[in-house]
């Protein structure tokens, strides 16, 4: 178990590494997740600027859009090597590669996130209170379901024509309950509303979570062999 | 062997025909032995058809996908990813209908061409599921590994469905409820006429499912032999 | 003879494997005895990259089976990539780490017991101590080829594969790995090389195989070799097996390389076509 979540961080750790080092990667990413922010804001009259509702859709949309780079990075940068080839000849088990995966890339879209709330704070007054932590713990399911089906998802597509957008297909469907779910929340969060009105939402987004990781686990070995 | 073949095709042809009776018998019953519904009138009768659709598309349709993904991941025989193939097909065609029957059914009823209802909603996202689905299979070559990917979308697919249909019905009770239910009673005349179309869409979708098939394992022979005779030519 | 007597280190029974509905590789039987060198010659498109891809684990065969060390490829395929160390073309190496952290990253995921010490010493004897803290990108292409022997070689593996090795490496590479396989023999280290350059294949193995068309068409006992012989009968068992007859057994010159190897091109053998026949000393294709 130790020697499997070591493997599992190895990957993960690598992965980080030669992203931090990729000129440019993280900081388009959390560009594009600025100018979202900024396009909707023009979008939107002052008053509807006001809303819970439009707000926590202009948050999720600039989540969203870097989310899906950084989930298509995660294999992208193994095949521009080919290194997604040597890194199944190691004698790892799968699903290991699967974890490693989904934790780099889980890791990635929540920073991005955060840094993207930091700048939506500034620009919409967000209480600083407790909503801002609880607004990061969505964040995190958010991100970790992202993930979960976004790294199957990129392994399925690796190497096919026009990936990018492919994968934002694949992916947003299924992605459906834990927007909604983010959603419901952000608006309580957001529009100050008694904290009962989360209710249970966050379960949903954590047994999603658990569910695709699951799926993942049982099912990457499909995808790579 | 071609006894065998013959006899297959006299039973198909057989089948095409029960089909194309009950569902003649059907629509007959729909559109006229079934009594006219007080509340909404003539536009219920739409009901016979929206709801068999939905029934091809969210219950067989996307089982079968899910079911024969399963199949090929177990056996890998490609038999089977082509059965899948064919199922999300024509789950994207019935899914199609029962979101248009269904805008059509809520106009007059409800007042819009489209309401965020639980159904309604899972229906689309089913839909934009199948078209990944069976765009994922469009861009990669065919054969074991696009089998295997599209298997794999498959069964994630069939995963989330439940869960989708669960979120929007917990965000619809949150929403306040403008639109009725649009609901409506079963009355017992009523249920033998959905029963009779249930049953005849549920022999269309075996005898569409067959057919094309039929056609998918015929076009890999197909190439399988072209193959073959490409190979040989370079042998010789 | 070699087949049936020792143990084989590899053992293939009725190998195929296809890609789509194209077969590449067509019912392939092949014993390697441990400590051995095996060398496959074979015109580009035969199947060579395949073969070596299905016995490193990279892909599952659609039929038949492979054993390594006794053990089954299909029961224990995790276990069994531990003893196979693969070098190709393809470096597998990341540009954005330094050669130090790869060696690391690939030793921990090998499970090698002291990755440190074993990348260190590795770096070393590659003559790459001086550059280790460099990224991977900064490196020369040789030096990033000697990496990448170091990287195969770091877990000891049992049996080493081969794809094209002499391919794109610099003359201290090509010193390296020439006496590194010229030592395996003591280690019990059993290796399996594709190739087109003749001399070094010739030179380093103990026995040598044709895949053609997916099948071996010629194992020939072993050395020493004589070169003109081996290439004659080289070429005829590719124009006999496999190849275009009319233009490959007429006249054996080096010409005919535009009619047959076209043909064969297809079947997605990997990248083993960027050599090309010219350079001298490789054996030309059908």
């Amino acid at each position: 178990m130790r020697t499997a979540l070591g493997l599992v961080w190895t990957i993960a750790w690598k992965d980080l590494r030669c992203e931090l080092r990729a000129a440019g990667g993280i900081i388009t990413m959390v560009l594009l997740g600025f100018l979202v922010v900024l396009v909707f804001s023009f979008c939107l009259e002052s008053a509807a600027r006001e809303s819970a509702s439009a707000r926590s859709g202009i948050l999720w949309a600039a989540f969203l859009f870097p989310g899906l780079v950084a989930v298509g990075r995660s294999f992208e940068g193994e095949k521009e090597v080919q290194c997604l080839e040597g890194l199944l000849l190691c004698p790892v088990d799968r699903s290991l590669i699967y974890l490693g995966k989904l934790l780099s890339s889980t890791i990635l879209c929540w920073g991005s996130g955060l840094v993207v709330l930091v700048f939506f704070t500034a620009l919409y007054n967000v209480g600083l209170g407790w909503e801002w932590p609880a607004l990061l713990g969505i964040m995190l399911l958010l991100a970790a379901g992202l993930s979960a089906v976004g790294t199957l998802a990129a392994a399925v597509t690796v190497g096919v024509q026009a990936r990018g957008a492919l994968l934002s297909v694949l992916v947003l469907p299924l992605l459906v309950p834990l927007l909604v779910a983010a959603a419901r929340c952000s608006v309580v969060l957001l529009g100050s509303e008694p904290w009962s009105g989360l209710g249970l939402w966050p379960v949903l987004m954590a047994i999603y979570d658990v569910v695709f990781v699951a799926v993942g686990i049982a099912i990457f070995e499909f995808v790579v062999e | 062997m071609d006894d065998l073949v013959r006899r297959r095709r006299s039973v198909l042809a057989a089948w095409g025909m029960v089909t194309g009776a009950i569902m003649a018998l059907a629509a007959v019953a729909a559109l006229f032995l079934a009594p006219r519904e007080g509340e909404m009138g003539e536009v219920q009768r739409l009901f016979y058809f929206h709801m068999p659709c939905a029934w091809v598309a969210l219950g067989l349709a996307i089982t079968c996908v899910f079911g024969f993904s399963i199949a090929y991941l177990v056996t890998r025989n490609l038999r089977y990813d082509r059965i899948a193939a064919a199922a999300a097909e024509i789950g994207v065609m019935f899914t199609t209908i029962t979101l248009i029957t269904g805008s059509l059914w809520a106009k007059p009823v409800w007042g819009v061409y489209w309401t965020w209802e639980p159904r309604l909603t899972t229906t689309l996202i089913l839909w934009f599921i199948y078209v990944g689905y069976l765009l994922l299979r469009w861009v990669a070559a065919p054969g074991h590994k696009r089998a295997r990917l599209a298997a794999v979308y498959g069964v994630v697919g069939w995963v989330d469905v439940p869960i989708v249909f669960l979120s929007i019905w917990w965000w619809r009770t949150v929403h306040p409820r403008i639109l009725g239910s649009g609901g409506f009673a079963i009355a017992g005349s009523m249920a033998w006429v959905l029963a009779l179309c249930l049953a005849a869409f549920t022999l269309l979708f075996v005898y569409l499912l067959v057919l094309r098939v039929r056609i998918l394992n015929l076009s890999s022979l197909l190439a399988e032999r072209e193959a073959q005779a490409e190979d040989e030519g370079v042998e010789k | 003879m070699w087949k049936a007597e020792g143990v084989g280190a590899v053992e293939v029974e009725g190998l195929t494997f296809s890609f789509g509905i194209t077969p590449v590789l067509r019912g392939l039987d092949l014993v390697v005895e441990r400590g051995s060198t095996l060398t496959i010659f074979g015109p580009n498109g035969a199947g060579k990259t395949t073969l070596l891809k299905v016995l490193a684990g990279l892909l599952v065969p659609t039929q038949g089976s492979v054993r390594i060390e006794g053990m089954d490829a299909m029961k224990t395929p995790t276990a069994l990539r531990r003893l196979i160390g693969l070098i190709s073309h393809q470096t597998y190496l990341y540009p954005q780490l330094t050669g130090r952290e790869n060696l690391e990253f690939y030793g921990r995921m090998y499970r090698v017991a002291d990755p440190r010490r074993e990348a260190r010493s590795m770096l070393e004897q590659m003559g790459l101590a001086t550059v280790m803290d460099r990224e991977v990108n900064t490196y020369s292409r040789g030096m990033q080829q000697r990496l990448s022997i170091a990287r195969a070689l770091l877990h000891r593996p049992r049996v080493l594969l081969l794809d094209e090795p002499f391919t794109g490496l610099d003359h201290q590479a090509r010193g390296s790995l020439a006496s590194l396989l010229g030592t395996v023999g003591d280690e019990e280290r059993t290796v399996i090389m594709a190739t087109h350059d003749i001399d070094e294949g010739l030179g380093l193995s103990d026995r040598v195989a044709v895949l053609v068309r997916g099948k071996l068409a010629l194992e020939t006992g072993a050395p020493p070799w004589e070169r003109a012989a081996f290439l004659a009968r080289y070429r005829e068992t590719v124009a006999g097996d496999g190849g275009d007859a009319s233009s490959g057994s007429g006249d054996g010159g080096g010409g005919s390389e535009g009619g047959g190897g076209s043909g064969d091109d297809r079947s997605g053998d990997g990248g083993s076509g960027d050599g090309g026949p010219a350079a001298r000393g490789e054996v030309p294709p059908a």
